[in-house]
């Protein structure tokens, strides 16, 4: 008989940055409620900023998340720079997206390693999967040692990242660095073949539900640091006037905005770039799409954890070609630029989780006087309710703990990061 | 013997328990990136207690490491809690040692600030109740304090190998000037920028300095800072009263009550 009354509640899901709960509630069949509560305490870090400096506003707004704190850095950075007319060197534009690469490859793979593999492979975490799979747990390890190490060499660490500053960055790697991260990035290839090999072999839940993706896109490039927003609907979203095409809402169950486009619901981050900007892959990306089976434009959200991989092998290859380009040019010693106006600037860059988007007005002293911040994971909420409403009925047959398994999954699959949204999550029965 | 043996493998692996309140989870997340040292971790503790990478949670635990401030009413209630089940309670990082950045929250009006972010019927949200934003220490007892936003890797391992041999965890009380002049980095103020590093707590190598910035000041004050001649310092670098105050403000709002000349 078909289960018609079911109310589920996934308190604090575990695995996923930050905290949130997953409420489903199911009357006559039908689904009533979906919701995913977003907790965590705001931090109002865009009233933070407010009477700040401008060369205090990168270190500032890093703080907002742990994961992709080159990501807030660099699009603070750009919001600045655009507002008050700081122009940056080639060799500070190609750091800044060394760095930009290493975060990427890091945050995939903490994601894939760390959140994703353990669910597949029956394991509680990491921990339990470096006895059961040793040679897996090594690779994520080892992989993320490498992104780290990058970032280390170009801006001090990863975690807060300290050289990137207004006017391009403030520390020069040494050469023989680049030429050992180099040769570290050539031999990362075989320990990303044998993830995909892995992820291949993991069946993937069904969830073909058409969407729009939104995304970066570039002229020459697959876009991470620069270029324009565009969606999947085939229009471009000026940079200028983002705000107007992404409104942001509020809820009641979430410290989280939502947001939505005059289409409605959209969906940011590898998947929406893969779909988007597949042809801009680098050679052994390409490849790792095809090995996929992933065919763009890919509608299912639990396709994106193998996106992630597969701009793993992207970043590796761009991060090779960038610094092949540094140590063609000579890397030196360069004065930061300095401001000559003041104003209005937007940075938009690609974070791992999705198109991040910050604006700042700044004034004649160089003070900021307001702050707007969208955030990728806020962009995304709206979409895992609608895919929750859409999954659990097609599952709703099956065991309260495999409902509550898979519904994590999805979740995660999303690779929210809820202390960035609020600027949080946990599945509980009820 | 068969007790005896069974009491030293308990003593040998202690349960160690992760907590993350208001923060970017960024300490957590430097304890994750031990990629070289976690493996042999793991053999000398037992993880029960980590939401952002394991499954199972559990509330036996000796040591707990707390990251974050405390800005809800819940947050208050779970650290209690978690005060009563751990023998030894040590904060993690700037938020949860001295509030951190979060602090410049509790400059605005929160009202204001909710309106301003999230639109007027933002009141409604019962979610974005919050509370002035606290260090953890204003609410329990805290044995031991890794500093810095983020905590530096090393001085996590040294904390914790300490505890492990129950011995006390040493946290230096200098300023960060002497570990920037063992880096040999030039000082900011020569290079015409001011910076924290006189009257900040080291043991980051002045990795910020060395990296080409300023000392943030993201350690806390050292435990008996020459405020007000640091305060002459930055005067004669032409800092007006406002920028010195944000100086000190920008990671020490929460404490500066305690220190009134910071204020």
């Amino acid at each position: 008989m078909k289960k018609k009354e079911l109310h589920i509640r996934v308190h604090e899901v575990t695995r996923v940055e930050g905290h949130g709960n997953i409420l489903i509630d199911m009357h006559k069949g039908r689904v009533k409620e979906v919701w995913l509560q977003i907790t965590e305490p705001p931090r109002f870090f865009e009233a933070m900023l407010v009477g700040r400096r401008y060369d205090e506003a990168q270190h500032i707004m890093s703080r907002i998340c742990g994961i992709c704190a080159v990501s807030h850095t660099c699009a603070s950075l750009k919001a600045v720079e655009s507002a008050m007319g700081i122009k940056i060197s080639r060799q500070a534009l190609l750091l800044r997206r060394l760095a930009f690469c290493a975060e990427v490859i890091q945050s995939h793979i903490l994601h894939i390693f760390f959140l994703v593999l353990p669910d597949c492979l029956g394991v509680g975490s990491i921990v339990p999967l470096m006895d059961s799979h040793p040679g897996v747990a090594r690779d994520g390890l080892e992989l993320k040692k490498l992104a780290n190490e990058i970032c280390s060499i170009v801006a001090g660490r990863h975690i807060h990242p300290i050289s990137l500053y207004p006017g391009g960055v403030a520390h020069t790697p040494k050469e023989t660095e680049l030429k050992r991260i180099r040769e570290a990035l050539k031999n990362s290839f075989a320990r990303l073949d044998r993830t995909l090999e892995l992820m291949i072999k993991l069946p993937v839940p069904e969830l073909d539900k058409p969407r729009e993706f939104i995304s970066l896109k570039a002229k020459g490039e697959y876009a991470i640091y620069g270029g324009e927003p565009f969606s999947s609907k085939k229009y471009h979203l000026k940079t200028e006037t983002y705000t107007k095409n992404i409104k942001e809402y509020i809820v009641y169950h979430s410290a989280a905005k939502h947001a939505k486009t005059k289409k409605g619901t959209f969906m940011v981050g590898a998947l929406a770039r893969i779909n988007n900007n597949f042809k801009q892959l680098n050679p052994r990306a390409k490849n790792a799409l095809k090995r996929a089976r992933l065919k763009p434009p890919a509608n299912n959200p639990f396709l994106n954890n193998m996106a992630q991989l597969i701009e793993c092998f992207n970043m590796a290859e761009d991060a090779v070609r960038i610094i092949d380009r540094l140590l063609a040019d000579g890397v030196k010693n360069e004065p930061l630029g300095r401001p000559t106006t003041f104003g209005r600037g937007i940075g938009i860059v690609e974070a791992p989780r999705g198109t991040l988007y910050h604006e700042y007005h700044i004034n004649r002293d160089g003070v900021v006087d307001k702050a707007v911040c969208i955030i990728p994971t806020a962009q995304n909420l709206r979409s895992i309710e609608a895919d929750l409403k859409h999954l659990v009925p097609m599952i709703i047959d099956k065991s309260k703990e495999e409902i509550r398994k898979t519904i994590e999954m999805l979740v995660r699959a999303y690779d929210p990061c809820i202390s960035c949204s609020t600027h949080y999550m946990d599945v509980r029965f009820v | 013997m068969g007790r005896y043996s069974l009491k030293i493998k308990k003593m040998e692996k202690p349960k160690v328990a992760f907590f993350s309140f208001t923060c970017c989870e960024g300490c957590q997340l430097v304890v994750l990136s031990l990629e070289d040292e976690l493996p042999e971790l793991l053999k000398h503790i037992d993880i029960v207690n980590f939401r952002e990478a394991m499954t199972d949670k559990s509330d036996d635990y000796e040591i707990a490491f707390i990251e974050g401030s405390i800005s809800k009413k819940e947050e208050e209630r779970k650290l209690k809690k978690i005060r009563e089940r751990a023998k030894t309670l040590v904060s993690l990082g700037a938020c949860s040692a001295i509030g951190g950045i979060n602090c410049l929250k509790n400059k605005f009006p929160v009202a204001k600030i909710k309106k301003d972010i999230y639109g007027k019927n933002a009141g409604r949200l019962r979610l974005l109740d919050t509370l002035p934003v606290r260090p953890i220490d204003s609410i329990v007892r805290v044995d031991h304090y890794i500093h810095g936003c983020p905590i530096p890797k090393k001085e996590f391992l040294s904390v914790l190998t300490s505890l492990l041999l129950k011995k006390t965890p040493v946290i230096p009380d200098h300023p960060v000037c002497v570990d920037c002049k063992i880096a040999g980095n030039i000082c900011v103020f020569e290079k015409g920028m001011t910076c924290m590093g006189p009257v900040t707590r080291a043991g980051c190598d002045a990795i910020c300095v060395t990296y080409g910035c300023i000392c943030w000041g993201c350690r806390g004050l050292v435990d008996d800072p020459n405020i007000n001649s640091h305060r002459e310092t930055l005067e004669r670098y032409s800092l007006d009263t406002d920028s010195i105050l944000k100086k000190f403000d920008l990671y020490g709002g929460c404490k500066a009550g305690r220190n009134p000349g910071a204020s």
